[in-house]
């Protein structure tokens, strides 16, 4: 009874302390007037319109997801033969790769940031768009690599075996068994670098923080030059975005069993 | 020759023999029980046949040509996996079908195939249905529907019962058997149930440390095991010392066994009685005497503990001639010599 | 199937392109960085090749000595934060339903995957005098006048607590789940009270499995860029703000660069330090 009582206290702690910001901006997003008050001050869906109407907010969110889609995209395609290859073949050395697949995301992300911004400028391409794509791909590649390596580790190696005897050549197995059994990993790693990318700032800022704005950058600058209740409206945006890209996961996969496995890739 | 030729096959893991020197000819049509304790090679003997393993030496032949270079999906066998395989995200139907369908098949020749196995199996019009709902018996029938899909030369199966319950395995091994005959396709099946391999085994080969211990038809490996090591791991035996005497008799607890000589040459050896062929009579009149320690009466057959010279005869008797005897009690343990093996230790 | 070595060149093919673009996108980048660390400052463009120490004896003096420190400080403080709150709490979330289990996972993911600028901007309206807490103290009259409550070192240490705390509980998770709660109950039967068996049967049994979840902690928490700048005042600003600063706006990216390899040697310190304390573990 004291137990149960102490957990749902311990729990609503927790809760109050994730939500409260969040409440707190959304009650900011619903302000009638160009004021950034709380409690709200009469109630108004018109700062979420903004995010589309409004040319520069538009312009940002495009961009945003852009990025994102072609980011987590890329990542995918990197992780992918990536994650077969080591599951599929003895090649110890091969592991330096998963190694540096995982180690953008371990790092302090300005140390990558600013990899990057050295990178694209000694190359002549800074501030070009695609090149903040590379670089997301490359700093969430972990993500996917993740999710793919517990997918293959999923399979039973048997089903494999029992396409081959059934005349199945490797390309075959690839095509009829394999792919189809990590669709949902593929799918969860895309899922999670698209969420990660649409939100990440400072890489994107130190690649094309001066020629294109990204919904983040946007953020920030609004931060810095003039609030508007628009931010309030982009940022619980992002929030429902996030988690019904997350719930969409926990509906049709297993994302205990993606946590629990990810945990023990990190540490 | 037509039928599979196993010449030397070896697999060395490292410094260990899974396999050693392995000879073994299956003529055409056979049903093969492979059959061994666990560790014995026999899974990795199944898997070098269907290529699943390649050998460190030897040559695996099939009707005459050297199959050993060939990889797995080119060589046309069926087999069914010990944990089944059965493909999750396909259904019931895409399983049966997939061998015809990776061969891109037409689609009728698919349908009408898979209704015909599914016939076979006693499960038609379960094509639709998703693998993840059947019971334990009928994916089994699945997985061995799908091996037999392509009609293959050589149908292979790797401890295919083991996950049922005790009940419908024995069906099972009598419905795989009844099929085996209809198809007469070659089959070569890994167990380790001495009665699995008894009920539908052609031949059946022992297997124990990585070679083959023994090949014989299932009732003369019973009746006459090659060595200690068969004669116990089939069924349940008596081993007991026999030495041979001035004579050459043989002689057990000092005692010489009527009718009964030892191979000569041998001073030593093992004598193998089945419990069923130990009969009890009144003391003095058997081979030697002893005293009856435990009585278990299990219904259907009586078994007798006999204790002789430090060791435990037991003799086994159905109701109808049930021995008359006591705990504690002095009786002769009489011993046919038509039902004694002798074996080389 | 089996996995076996490479035997053709054709067996590589799947490498080639991870392998390209990893090395191509990540360690040259990272070379680049080092090599620009000994490079010289260009006020006109970025920097011009050279072989220069200066940038890491800029460390040396009373103002940078002065910021590692603090960045070091505020690390470790949101570490044992997080921890204090995130041990019990998954603790106790371990021994829910799968349904409550999965719906803290989602609200836990959806708040980890927040940009820092959202998280950044909702403390900073949280605390702020017209929009914040403050409002709601002086609704219940608790308050005289609502009133900022940042810039200062709470609401930095608020915020990356905030930032930091999912990250927590999803490292910590696995690891408490593959505990095994028949030694609580054991304890229970021998007479412990549930609060006594938990300190003194889960958490020696998990010790190591705290100490790396702190480190790993300290290291995101070392990451942490943009909320020192919205929450706290200059002094609160840390190694990963400077880097920034250095980079973007003092446009001398020889010393951010030497800032930022120096930041990846304390980084792969720790992290080799939590490989060590994980591989004790699994060894034990």
């Amino acid at each position: 009874m004291m137990a149960t009582l102490l957990r749902r206290l311990c729990f609503a702690l927790v809760a109050l302390f994730l939500a409260a910001p969040l409440l707190v901006v959304f009650g900011v997003s619903v302000n009638e007037k160009q004021d950034l008050s709380f409690p709200p001050k009469g109630f108004s869906l018109s700062w979420y319109g903004q995010i589309f109407l409004d040319p520069a907010w538009r312009s940002a969110l495009v961009a945003s997801v852009l990025l994102a889609l072609a980011a987590a995209a890329l990542a995918v395609a990197i992780a992918l033969p990536l994650a077969w290859f080591l599951w599929r073949r003895i090649a110890p050395w091969a592991n330096v790769f998963q190694a540096l697949g995982l180690a953008p995301f371990i790092l302090p992300p300005v140390i990558t940031a600013l990899g990057f911004l050295s990178f694209w400028a000694t190359a002549g391409f800074y501030g070009q768009a695609w090149t903040a794509a590379i670089s997301h791909a490359i700093f969430f590649v972990t993500l996917p690599l993740v999710t793919l390596s517990l997918g293959f580790a999923s399979i039973d190696r048997s089903l494999v075996e029992a396409a081959s005897t059934m005349g199945a050549n490797d390309r075959v197995v690839l095509r009829t068994v394999v792919l189809p059994l990590i669709l949902p990993y593929m799918v969860s790693g895309y899922a999670f670098a698209f969420v990660l990318s649409l939100n990440e700032y400072i890489i994107a800022y130190m690649t094309v923080g001066f020629t294109m704005e990204t919904l983040p950058i946007k953020i920030f600058n609004a931060l810095r030059y003039g609030y508007t209740p628009t931010m309030a409206s982009v940022s619980v945006f992002f929030v429902a975005v996030a988690a019904l890209v997350f719930g969409l996961i926990a509906w049709f996969g297993d994302i205990r069993r993606l946590l629990g496995a990810m945990g023990t890739e990190n540490s | 020759m037509s039928g599979l030729s196993l010449k030397d096959v070896t697999k060395r893991f490292g410094d260990f023999k899974a396999v050693d020197a392995v000879n073994l000819d299956v003529p055409h049509g056979t049903f093969v029980c492979l059959l061994g304790p666990s560790g014995c090679g026999k899974t990795t003997l199944l898997r070098m046949i269907a290529g699943l393993e390649d050998p460190s030496e030897g040559a695996i032949l099939l009707d005459g040509s050297d199959i050993t270079p060939v990889p797995t999906h080119r060589r046309d066998f069926g087999m069914v996996f010990q944990s089944l395989a059965l493909f999750p995200h396909l259904t019931v139907g895409q399983n049966i079908a997939y061998p015809l369908r990776i061969r891109a098949r037409p689609r009728e020749e698919q349908v009408r195939r898979v209704d015909e196995l599914l016939k076979l199996i006693h499960l038609p019009g379960f094509a639709d249905r998703p693998v993840a709902k059947l019971s334990g018996g009928q994916r089994q029938r699945v997985a061995i529907a799908r091996a037999l899909a392509l009609s293959p030369r050589l149908f292979l199966l790797d401890e295919p019962l083991s996950a049922l319950d005790a009940k419908l395995r024995e069906a099972m091994q009598v419905e795989l058997r009844q099929l085996q005959q209809r198809l007469g396709v070659t089959t070569i099946v890994v167990t380790h149930d001495q009665r699995e391999a008894m009920t539908m085994a052609d031949l059946v080969v022992v297997m124990g440390e990585g070679r083959i211990r023994q090949a014989a038809p299932p009732i003369e490996i019973y009746r006459r095991p090659a060595d200690a090591f068969v004669a116990d791991f089939i069924g349940s035996t008596n081993l007991l010392e026999v030495t041979a005497d001035g004579a050459g008799r043989a002689t057990v607890f000092g005692r010489p066994v009527v009718g009964l000589a030892m191979p000569s040459g041998l001073a030593k050896a093992v004598l193998s009685v089945r419990p069923e062929d130990v009969r009890l009579a009144a003391a003095g009149a058997g081979a030697f005497d002893g005293t009856v320690t435990f009585v278990r009466d299990l219904g259907a057959t009586i078994e007798t503990f006999v204790e002789a010279g430090g060791e435990t005869i037991v003799a086994v008797a159905t109701p109808r001639d049930k021995p008359d005897v006591a705990l504690g009690q002095t009786v002769g343990v009489v011993l046919s010599p038509d039902a004694c093996v002798v074996l080389a230790k | 199937m089996r996995r076996e070595p490479p035997r053709s060149l054709a067996d590589y093919a799947p490498l080639v392109f991870p392998a390209l673009m990893l090395t191509v996108f990540f360690v040259v980048p990272f070379s680049i960085m080092i090599a620009v660390s000994f490079f010289r400052r260009d006020p006109a463009g970025f920097y011009t090749p050279d072989f220069v120490v200066d940038n890491y004896a800029r460390f040396l003096s009373v103002f940078f000595g002065g910021v590692l420190g603090f960045s070091l400080l505020l690390a470790v403080l949101v570490a044992a934060c997080c921890l204090a709150i995130a041990f019990p709490f998954t603790f106790l979330l371990i021994r829910c339903s799968r349904r409550v289990q999965t719906m803290w996972l989602v609200g836990l993911l959806s708040v980890l995957s927040l940009s820092e600028v959202i998280i950044g901007f909702a403390w900073s309206t949280l605390f702020s005098r017209t929009a914040g807490i403050t409002n709601l103290l002086v609704a219940v009259g608790l308050m005289e006048a609502p009133q900022a409550l940042i810039p200062g070192f709470g609401a930095v240490l608020t915020g990356m607590v905030y930032q930091a705390l999912p990250y927590t509980v999803l490292v910590l998770y696995p690891a408490l789940v593959r505990f095994d709660s028949t030694l609580l109950e054991a304890a229970r039967t021998l007479g412990a009270s549930p609060l006594r068996a938990f300190f003194n049967v889960v958490v020696p049994a998990l010790r190591n499995t705290i100490v790396a979840t702190l480190i790993m902690v300290f290291v995101f928490a070392l990451g942490s860029y943009l909320l020192p700048q919205i929450l706290g005042r200059p002094q609160h600003w840390t190694l990963s703000v400077l880097i920034t600063d250095q980079a973007i706006y003092q446009s001398n990216m020889p010393f951010a660069a030497a800032m930022a390899v120096f930041l990846v040697l304390i980084s792969l310190a720790l992290v080799g330090l939590t490989l060590t304390v994980g591989r004790k573990e699994s060894a034990s």
